[in-house]
């Protein structure tokens, strides 16, 4: 029974690690591309959107495990997607209500969850396969995973291209900004070069 | 005249300047995904062309016809990928019929046509831009997708010559993939500002 108890939790454990950096839906799987180059100009609009696709992963994650048993083959896809759809208005109004500021800064990007790819995929490989516990550790793994990886790449961002972290300045005078990299093209640069430094640490590992 | 005007004016400038995928990170995934080779890409472009006309159109009708008089609001999003996913479904259902190698070689691409982001995000640009005419509407609609055809195409044509480069090994695959769209995003730069 004690080993019994011992298994279930490294499992778990696994399971939010493995969203953290081994399955990094960002950095390794290369999911939800568009809003990780989108809002990931400065480190706030980005922390917000962490926040957003973790609160919409874990409700919908919940809700796709407690309904796996009902759901029909050739229909998955489609209540997958309504679900997602009902959790991003919630979080889109919740959003326009009480920050109002960064909703607009966000724009369509909050309501663009519902077809990021990161949700659809786990409730597809995860949540529709597993039990509640196992699909709410497996959404805060990942959400944790994407959340971090935009946070990654803000920063980055924000140093070069401003010298702020958080609207703070943190560079010295002298620094001279890289207008470029808040523009769309270098998102794509800083990614780029992102993940060729994650393959390198990656390779050193193994 | 006004009109052509104001129509051609939005085309130029939904396939040029505010392209979804070079300027508004719209349809990465497949972008990056089936641009491996140039008929594959050119496929997918008219695919989501096809899928983009329609559901850009309807959702618009949608939108002003039966949500806003009714306020319904709230429901738009649901609404939104509603139409889309019937939409992908048709398209998927014709292609298999008449062109049954281009389904076969698709794939997985598809179905995950109703999860591209530039659909999505075309409809909610229409209304977040206030688009108010079911003609503007449409051309914009129909611009985003050759916007998308174009961007995919010279991206697999790069890519097709990228293969024969000598590139770092830790930069192989989708790293330098992103840092030419970066370059790509830097050329369609020089676009910007010719039309207010």
């Amino acid at each position: 029974m004690a080993s019994n108890g011992q298994t279930t939790t490294t499992l778990y454990k696994q399971t939010l690690l493995t969203g953290l950096w081994r399955e990094n839906p960002v950095f390794r799987l290369l999911l939800g591309m568009c809003p990780t180059l989108a809002v990931t100009a400065a480190v706030k609009p980005a922390l917000t959107m962490g926040l957003s696709v973790i609160f919409v992963l874990l409700c919908s994650n919940i809700v796709v495990s407690l309904m796996r048993n009902l759901l029909k083959p050739h229909l998955r896809i489609l209540m997958f997607t309504l679900t997602i759809a009902t959790f991003v208005t919630i979080a889109d109004l919740f959003l326009k209500a009480f920050v109002p500021r960064m909703s607009e800064t966000l724009g369509p990007y909050v309501p663009l969850i519902i077809v990021n790819c990161i949700i659809i995929c786990r409730a597809e490989a995860c949540a529709s396969k597993n039990n509640l516990f196992i699909s709410i550790i497996d959404a805060l793994g990942m959400g944790a995973g994407f959340t971090l990886a935009l946070c990654v790449l803000a920063g980055v961002r924000e140093i070069l291209s401003t010298g702020a972290v958080w609207e703070i300045k943190v560079l010295p005078a002298w620094f001279v900004p890289w207008a470029a990299l808040s523009m769309p093209a270098g998102a794509f640069i800083t990614l780029g070069l992102l993940l060729g430094l994650v393959n390198v640490i990656s390779k050193k590992r193994t | 005249m006004d009109t052509l005007d104001t129509l051609l004016m939005a085309f130029i400038s939904i396939v040029l300047i505010n392209n979804l995928v070079l300027t508004k990170f719209l349809g990465i995934c497949p972008y990056l995904g089936v641009s491996g080779r140039i008929d594959m890409a050119f496929g997918m472009g008219m695919a989501v062309t096809f899928v983009v006309t329609l559901s850009g159109t309807m959702t618009w009708m949608i939108d002003h016809w039966i949500l806003m008089p009714m306020n319904l609001e709230v429901t738009r999003y649901v609404c939104f990928i509603l139409v889309i996913a019937g939409a992908v479904q048709l398209v998927e259902m014709y292609i298999r019929k008449f062109f049954p190698s281009l389904y076969e070689s698709f794939g997985i691409f598809l179905p995950l046509i109703t999860t591209n982001c530039a659909i999505l995000g075309l409809c909610l640009f229409v209304n977040l831009w206030g688009i108010d005419n079911l003609p503007e509407a449409a051309v914009l609609s129909f611009g985003a997708g050759i916007g998308f055809t174009m961007a995919i195409c010279i991206m697999a044509g790069i890519r097709e010559n990228l293969n024969m480069a000598d590139v770092p090994r830790c930069l192989k695959g989708a790293p330098i993939t992103l840092i030419t769209a970066g370059l790509l995003t830097l050329a369609f730069m020089g676009f910007a500002g010719m039309i207010k």
